[in-house]
């Protein structure tokens, strides 16, 4: 299977324009950016891709490289090679972020700009670290992910409701979004919030955005500043906005966050 | 009754938050079931707040973006924390009011008391796990098995070089039909045994287990390989199971000219004999395969193998090998054993390869391949 089919890659805008790249984070997929991606075709190649577990991914190549984060890079890489992307714009929402950041350590001359959207290098409280979790928390959040994927594998049809404010969401998108599999959604929340890459982000070379909420119960302010902080070359800006996820609670303010960072 | 006490006293927990999770209206039921008071919560408290650590990621998580492109989100089972730190097992629905420009309003929340419930959840989840555990204990056992079922290794037969490889069907886990056996009864006189099954399984194997004791045990009382088929053929019509075998029998004998096979097949593909001088080519004579007929006969055919030259004995997980429709065949194992190898070894390793390959690693029947090689110089 082809890498553009196997992580369900859409691409649109100018196929000259500089390639923006949105990788979604833990727990959803790519309609993450709905709100937002299409803001930057006009100008940019914009690329939106599922992880593999995710969303309309390949959930047959899912496999022993995704128990570390550094698996992920090597898809978004792969991705990258394939469609032949260079001065690439990379945004990162949530653990995306840190897989951003290993692909472009890993890859520099590739990347042009780092976007990282309400991103942690650890999750887990550390000595003189906070990171906001407990070991405990994370151990309830993994039960909490298996009652809430009980029914999953014996086909049980999402409910496709009528929403007529928002013609946007199609039938597709209730059938994928936010489910998956549930031993992988297991394993990609594991290595999600217990991956420690504090000492990768010193190792950043490329130019880097950090978009922080300012009330995110997954990435509280002090962990996004941390990730500002320890890399060189990076802005730092507050989003007035809750949540973890600004890429849909405040599409607005995100886009034009992330517009006059990759215009300038 | 009116609107007011109807919500207040509902069967179940509400509240109404703003687009940024902060409680603005909550009902008397929930402020029962937490300990908490209105007053405590109502523009005090976000609804991610009465939720675990563990709760809050999957809010963030998954619930508000489901909720946010989707509308609405039914059946979430999250732990409230109730004022007093008890966790309430609950199920949870929440619908969003969209206010002007589709931007977020109001959320509204109903809040189910699921602790009955949540307990039989864990039995189905233990269930689960024991399930798989299980799974998990029959594979193993069943991989061991099957390791009894063959040799260890082929045996060391002084002036003889032999290899073998066996590989079972699929993924490997469960137990198949084929087997082999090496053995000598005798200084320079050896039984190779090549057998299949039919069927695979936990019968499979009781029928493979009483195949290779029958063919050692009629093989030290009547060495000629037609006489061990008859005597199998015999053990399987008396067997308490209406299974049967094909079997390639071949007694290695090494005289004062070198080594000698005798050959006799029980409705077994015959095995094929590669000397220098032409094309490989199938020896043996078919009989009708052991444990269906008493009056079945057998018959041997001899073979001298000469300095160089190879018998190779298989089963018909090798000729049978499909890709799609197509199977690899006798043409394609002949030319790829015409090739030629330094060893027994690298002539068996070569075969499963090539028949691995043809099925895209991913065998559907067993596969045995036996091959037996008088080396250039036979050592004294």
């Amino acid at each position: 299977m082809q890498v553009v089919q196997r992580h369900n890659v859409r691409v649109s805008g100018p196929p000259h324009g500089q390639p923006i790249v949105f990788a979604h984070g833990f727990g959803c997929d790519q309609n993450m950016w709905r709100y937002v991606a299409h803001r930057f075709e006009d100008r940019f190649r914009v690329v939106l891709f599922d992880h593999i577990g995710a969303g309309a991914s390949d959930l047959d190549s899912y496999d022993d490289r995704h128990a570390s984060l550094a698996g992920y890079s090597q898809d978004v890489l792969s991705i990258c090679r394939d469609l032949d992307l260079r001065e690439i714009v990379f945004v990162g929402h949530s653990v995306s972020a840190m897989v951003g950041v290993l692909a472009a350590i890993a890859e520099p001359e590739r990347f042009d700009k780092l976007v990282l959207v309400g991103p942690s290098a650890r999750y887990i409280d550390d000595d003189g670290y906070t990171g906001g979790f407990s070991e405990a928390d994370i151990d309830e959040m993994l039960d909490s992910l298996e009652s809430n994927y009980l029914g999953w594998s014996s086909s049980m049809a999402p409910a496709i409701m009528g929403n007529p404010d928002r013609p946007e969401l199609g039938e597709e998108l209730t059938t994928s979004f936010c489910r998956t599999d549930p031993a992988i959604a297991r394993q990609f929340a594991e290595v999600t919030f217990r991956s420690d890459n504090r000492s990768d982000l010193a190792r950043v070379s490329t130019p880097t955005l950090v978009l922080q909420c300012s009330s995110d119960a997954i990435a509280p302010q002090e962990v996004g500043r941390f990730v500002a902080d320890a890399i060189d070359n990076a802005d730092f800006v507050l989003l007035d906005a809750t949540g973890h996820c600004p890429n849909l609670s405040a599409p607005d303010a995100t886009y034009d966050a992330i517009a006059a960072f990759v215009d300038a | 009754m009116d609107i007011e006490t109807l919500y207040e006293h509902a069967p179940c927990g509400f509240l109404s938050t703003t687009s940024d999770g902060t409680i603005v209206r909550v009902n008397q039921t929930l402020c029962d079931r937490t300990g908490y008071t209105a007053d405590d919560l109502v523009g005090k408290r976000r609804f991610a707040d009465l939720l675990t650590g563990g709760g809050r990621i999957y809010h963030e998580t998954h619930y508000a973006p489901m909720l946010e492109l989707e509308g609405r989100v039914r059946e979430i089972a999250l732990d409230i924390v109730a004022a007093d730190g008890r966790r309430l097992p609950a199920l949870v629905n929440s619908v969003l009011e969209r206010g002007h420009g589709g931007r977020t309003a109001m959320v509204h929340t109903a809040i189910f008391d699921a602790t009955e419930r949540r307990l039989y959840e864990q039995e189905l989840l233990r269930s689960k796990q024991r399930a798989e555990e299980s799974e998990a204990h029959a594979q193993l056992l069943s991989r061991t098995l099957q390791r009894t079922l063959i040799p260890p290794a082929a045996p060391d037969v002084p002036g003889l070089d032999v290899a073998a490889a066996y590989r079972p069907a699929g993924s490997g886990n469960e137990i198949g039909g084929d087997f082999y056996d090496i053995f000598e009864i005798a200084e320079d006189d050896w039984i190779v045994a090549v057998g299949d099954v039919c069927g695979k399984g936990i019968d499979a194997a009781v029928i493979t287990g009483a195949a290779r004791y029958a063919i050692r045990g009629a093989a030290v009382r009547e060495p000629a390989p037609s006489a061990v088929l008859s005597t199998l053929n015999q053990v399987l019509l008396h067997h308490d199971s209406d299974r049967f075998c094909t079997v390639a029998l071949v007694r290695m004998r090494r005289g004062p000219n070198g080594w000698v096979a005798s050959i006799a097949l029980a409705g077994h593909p015959a095995p094929i004999l590669c000397r220098p001088d032409g094309p490989p080519r199938a020896v043996g004579r078919l009989g009708i395969v052991a444990g269906i007929n008493a009056d079945a006969r057998f018959h041997e055919v001899d073979v001298a193998l000469r300095p160089g030259e190879e018998l190779v004995v298989f089963t018909d997980g090798v000729t049978e090998g499909r890709r799609g429709r197509e199977f690899f065949g006798e043409a394609r194992l002949i030319a790829t054993l015409g090739r030629g190898a330094p060893s027994a070894q690298g002539l068996v390793d070569r075969t499963l390869s090539t028949v691995m390959d043809f099925q895209y690693e991913v065998p559907r029947d067993d596969i045995v391949v036996v091959v037996l090689r008088a080396p250039e110089r036979v050592s004294p």
